[in-house]
């Protein structure tokens, strides 16, 4: 029955052979086909919420579950739902406005509450409660929502929307695909964000460490570039992918005095750094990262040398879920082959002609945990602007915020996928 | 200290021995002729405690007791046997001061190395005469060796006794500092004058080695040999490439030509960064110049610079070997002597090994326990009886302090692998190597797990060779250590060196196993032999290191897709760093495994000081 089964269909079969790279343009991919979903699901005339939520969520268990590992997969279909639930609120929220007070009606901003009366709130709250809790974006951009539902009431009657049961379809699908193109807009520019960042942490001359490659590593530096002048960057290589090659070449044409190392040099570089700075794949509930593998050898290594271990991630990366047996659950094992040639030693790997088990095991796993208590700081591209809750006013996150800000969204994240 | 020492009377004279010992214990060794089949033939001294001996480490099982005295015996007997029979007579002792003599111009030669040999050295002999003759006080003391009748209490030497001659020597050896330096100024400023620019010519550690010990020989008598050769082990400033002038002298000299890489890392600019390409061609294209050079030495040396001989044993055992055959082709030219040739000839082939590829700091222990054996030679000997002495010298290194070594370490080592055990190592160590291996013909459960890393690859040879013998490895890279780390229970490691801080010199990669096993709490264990201790102290990777080819990084083999890097050399702002050793703190080894005994890192200086510097060469 619906029409967006085949680009479904493609994008899962992308993610099961891993062609998608990169936690941001798998955030951005999926928040794009959830788009397409949701504007090619037919909806009927009532319990649209309830049928889009539906549809949305079977496209999410199957994208999940051909990736597991791409956390940002998760966090975006949540986002999406939540988008959903929260504009099927306002929409109702303002039906029932206008049932009850048939003069006021809101045509607002869809991301302001607009309730009337008290009446109207307390309804709201309730489908709040019921639905969602406060999802991660509301306490942190628009949190005071529930706090102050009063508004000042709007004028202007809309006549044409109000009697029109099938333009109201239409009208929380519209806000829905809008809500999710702003959405991807922040994707986009999560790393110009987290840039403006820059100027405060990088001083001139100093030293700088960095691992593997990180899109958002490289904008961060070249803002610290722009604004500070020169400092020094070493880029580990970040074996067997080697992307650093990558970095060092990108920044080294950004006219940064960039050294590679190897892997192994990176306890004998690191005395001599100021500060460490890495991408990562995800950031867990306890603030945690899930990152490239040979992270952690990187964050010990920097812990043991007292040199901040900073961590930059767009929002896109925070995942409610608490790593258990992350390296087992939360890993991958990539080909032998990038480790050992395929010839060489195949005699050895292949299970028919021994006896037993083989003699050769190789071990190629992804992605490394590094526990909170060796990330120094999180830089992210959301400004956090509630301070009873955060106590913070900034884009700069201890592990100890990610943890409070988890524990007060993670029921609007778990309950629902 | 003198009234401690004056109520024993007996051990006065054995002081004075002891003191003297090092200057006095070349000649007996050239005089018995080859020293290795003399020494066990005389059972009685054989059965003798030296003073200066230590007991046999306590760790040894039962089985290699065997071992450890034998070397100890081996390497004092002469001592004993020497003094009893000879020392009585004074020709033995006018013998040396000759002996000395021409020693110190020997050094003075190697000084000058090249070109204009012959006329600054006579200079400097005459300018030594003087200081020589200076050297009253301490040339009678050697006169007044112990009489022969004083040896057998030798051999009833208590540990009190022991500690009066520690002091003794202490003492003495003060005192000679003393009166040496006041005597040395007028002397040392003639020599300066008539060879102004022998220090300058310094330009390799061990020849810069040779320039302040120079200084020291030229100063002092014959029998301040002892502090001459303590000079030489102690830890010399080593060429800072950041030193224009230095390098510039260094350059002029140089036989292969050297082409500095166009990106150097700022932060290594003391160290020799060079193309590395370019190296081997120019070599082969002055193959038929070299003429100074040995093609055993030509030979090794360009296998150190393609990499084909690698590991500190190895490099160290065809250094020694090369040497050997050098020296087995060596014949002294006509009005030259063998004690003052041979050095030179010796230092022109370790400054070409250093321009192949620097040496390791065991390398250079074996070579500054060799030099030191070609002017202890008696000049009474003939050329092929010095000659054979040199090779069972060089022999005896290689076996006891190399062979027998690594079978003491693998034998101790096997005893800290228990069934079920997973073993980690990093890169290819010959002596874990060989501890996986006689672990497994024990017929012990094992697993390894080989963790390697890039850009070298060692371990790749290692899993083959351990693969080949049937023992179940896991293969994984230097990333993924942390993911491995949870499943291993022994981690061993090999080391390049163990500094007298307790830090582990050994190859890049080492430090980062070593910190991770440490926060998972896995015991590491480190395998080394004790030659390649040293006095020196490093805190970090940075101020003293070794640089490979960058372009090693830059390549990744067996993938051609990663290829980001190939024309990195265009860029002014890329460079790529390639470090081949660094240190591991202390705190991260449980263990050192060493032919002595297994011993926490904070014991590295007990072995340095007992077994090292003048015992540590048999």
């Amino acid at each position: 029955m619906p029409d967006y089964r085949g680009l479904v269909d493609e994008f899962v079969a992308k993610l099961n052979k891993r062609k998608v790279e990169g936690s941001q343009a798998t955030a951005r991919l999926t928040a794009e086909l959830l788009r397409s979903v949701v504007s090619l699901q037919k909806l009927p005339c009532k319990n649209q919420a309830s049928v889009l939520i539906e549809s949305v969520r079977s496209v999410g268990v199957q994208l999940i579950a051909a990736n597991p590992i791409e956390l940002a997969v998760g966090n975006i279909v949540r986002r999406v739902l939540h988008i959903i639930r929260e504009e099927d609120v306002s929409i109702l929220t303002s039906n029932t406005g206008d049932l009850n007070l048939s003069t006021e009606s809101g045509d607002e901003e869809i991301e302001q509450d607009n309730n009337p009366s008290s009446f109207a709130a307390s309804i709201a709250d309730i489908y709040r409660s019921s639905l969602c809790a406060p999802s991660l974006h509301a306490l942190l951009e628009d949190a005071p929502s529930t706090k102050a539902p009063c508004r000042i009431y709007t004028s202007g009657v809309d006549s044409e929307e109000k009697d029109d049961k099938h333009s109201l379809s239409r009208k929380l699908k519209h806000f829905v695909i809008e809500a999710i193109k702003t959405l991807i807009g922040d994707i986009d520019s999560c790393h110009d964000q987290i840039a403006q960042e820059a100027v405060e942490h990088i001083h001139q001359n100093e030293v700088i460490l960095t691992f593997g490659r990180s899109r958002t590593v490289l904008k961060f530096l070249r803002a610290a570039k722009e604004i500070k002048g020169s400092f020094k960057v070493f880029i580990a290589e970040g074996a067997p992918r080697c992307q650093g090659h990558v970095l060092a070449k990108e920044l080294a044409g950004q006219g940064l005095k960039s050294t590679v190392i190897g892997d192994a040099a990176v306890f004998a570089i690191i005395a001599r750094v100021n500060l460490v700075i890495v991408g990562v794949h995800a950031v867990m509930a306890n603030g945690g990262v899930i990152a490239p593998i040979g992270m952690h050898m990187v964050a010990l290594a920097a812990h043991k040398h007292a040199i901040p271990f900073v961590v930059v991630a767009g929002i896109h990366k925070l995942c409610p879920l608490y790593p258990h047996n992350q390296e087992v659950s939360l890993n991958e094992m990539r080909s032998p082959s990038e480790l050992l040639e395929f010839g060489k030693f195949s005699n050895f790997m292949d299970y028919s002609t021994g006896v037993g088990a083989p003699p050769l095991h190789v071990a190629n796993p992804t992605f490394d945990y590094v526990p909170p208590e060796l990330v120094s700081l999180l830089i992210t591209d959301v400004y956090c602007k509630e301070e009873e809750i955060l106590k913070l006013e900034n884009r700069l996150w201890t592990s100890n915020v990610v943890k409070k800000l988890v524990c007060l969204t993670e029921n609007a994240y778990s309950i629902h996928v | 200290m003198d009234p401690r020492r004056m109520p024993r009377t007996i051990t006065d004279p054995k002081i004075r021995q002891v003191g003297f010992f090092a200057p006095v214990a070349p000649p007996d060794v050239s005089m018995l002729g080859p020293p290795r089949p003399t020494t066990p033939s005389s059972p009685v001294s054989g059965n003798s405690l030296s003073p200066v001996m230590i007991p046999p480490p306590r760790h040894l099982s039962s089985d290699n007791v065997l071992l450890s005295p034998h070397i100890a015996v081996d390497s004092f007997l002469p001592v004993g046997s020497y003094n009893a029979s000879e020392f009585s007579s004074s020709t033995a002792t006018e013998d040396f001061s000759e002996d000395n003599f021409s020693k110190d111009s020997g050094w003075v030669l190697n000084e000058n190395s090249g070109k204009a040999a012959v006329k600054p050295n006579t200079h400097a002999a005459s300018g030594l005469t003087p200081a020589v003759s200076n050297e009253g006080p301490p040339m009678e003391l050697q006169k007044q060796q112990p009489p022969a009748s004083s040896m057998p209490k030798k051999e009833q030497t208590t540990k009190a006794e022991r500690r009066a001659l520690q002091d003794a020597q202490r003492t003495a050896k003060a005192a000679a500092n003393a009166g040496g330096s006041k005597k040395s100024i007028s002397a040392s400023a003639v020599v300066n004058s008539a060879n102004a620019n022998t220090k300058k010519v310094a330009k390799a550690p061990p020849q810069k080695k040779d320039s302040s010990s120079v200084a020291a020989s030229e100063k002092r008598g014959g029998d301040r040999q002892t502090d001459k050769d303590r000079k030489k082990d102690a830890p010399h400033p080593r060429m800072q490439f950041d030193d224009e002038d230095r390098v510039e002298k260094a350059k002029k000299r140089s036989v292969v030509k050297q082409t500095e890489s166009r990106n150097r890392v700022e932060l290594f600019r003391h160290l020799p960064q060079y193309e590395h390409g370019t190296r081997i061609l120019d070599l082969e294209s002055h193959f038929f110049q070299l003429d100074t050079v040995h093609p055993a030495i030509y030979t090794v040396g360009l296998r150190f610079l393609t990499g084909d001989i690698s590991g500190g044993n190895a490099r160290c055992i065809a250094m020694l070997r090369a040497f050997q055959e050098s020296i087995e082709d060596y014949s002294t030219p006509a009005e030259k002597e063998l004690t003052r040739d041979l050095p030179t000839k010796i230092n022109g082939y370790v400054s070409f090994l250093i321009q192949c590829r620097p040496l390791s700091i065991s390398m250079g222990n074996a070579i500054s326990f060799l030099k030191p054996k070609i002017p202890e030679l008696s000049s009474t000997m003939s050329e092929s009886e010095a000659k054979a002495s040199l090779l069972s010298d060089i022999d005896r290194f290689i076996n006891e302090k190399i062979i027998l070594a690594e079978k003491v370490i693998v034998r101790l080592a096997v005893t800290k692998i228990r069934d079920g055990d997973v073993l980690l190592t990093h890169g290819s160590s010959s002596v874990v190597e060989m501890i996986f291996l006689c672990a497994q013909e024990l017929g012990k459960q094992f697993r390894v797990v080989i963790v390697d890393s890039r850009p070298k690859l060692e371990g790749r040879m290692l899993l083959r060779r351990l693969v080949g013998k049937g023992i179940s490895c896991t293969y994984t890279h230097l990333n993924a250590i942390s993911y491995i780390m949870h499943e291993v229970t022994r981690v061993f490691l090999g080391a390049s060196s163990v500094l007298s801080n307790g830090t582990v010199y050994s190859r890049v990669g080492t430090a980062s196993v070593a910190m991770v096993a440490h926060q998972f709490r896995v015991p590491v264990l480190v395998c080394c032999e004790s030659y390649k201790f040293h006095k020196r102290v490093q805190l970090d990777s940075i101020c003293f290191n070794e640089l490979g080819d960058p372009d090693a990084i830059a390549r990744v083999s067996g993938k051609e897709d990663i290829n980001y890097l190939n024309d990195w050399a265009s860029s002014q702002n890329l460079q790529l760093l390639n470090l081949t050793y660094d240190a591991t703190p202390s705190d991260y080894i449980s263990m050192i495994i060493t032919e002595y005994g297994m011993i926490p890192p904070t014991s590295v200086p007990v072995i340095v000081q007992e077994y090292g510097g003048e015992h540590l060469l048999i």
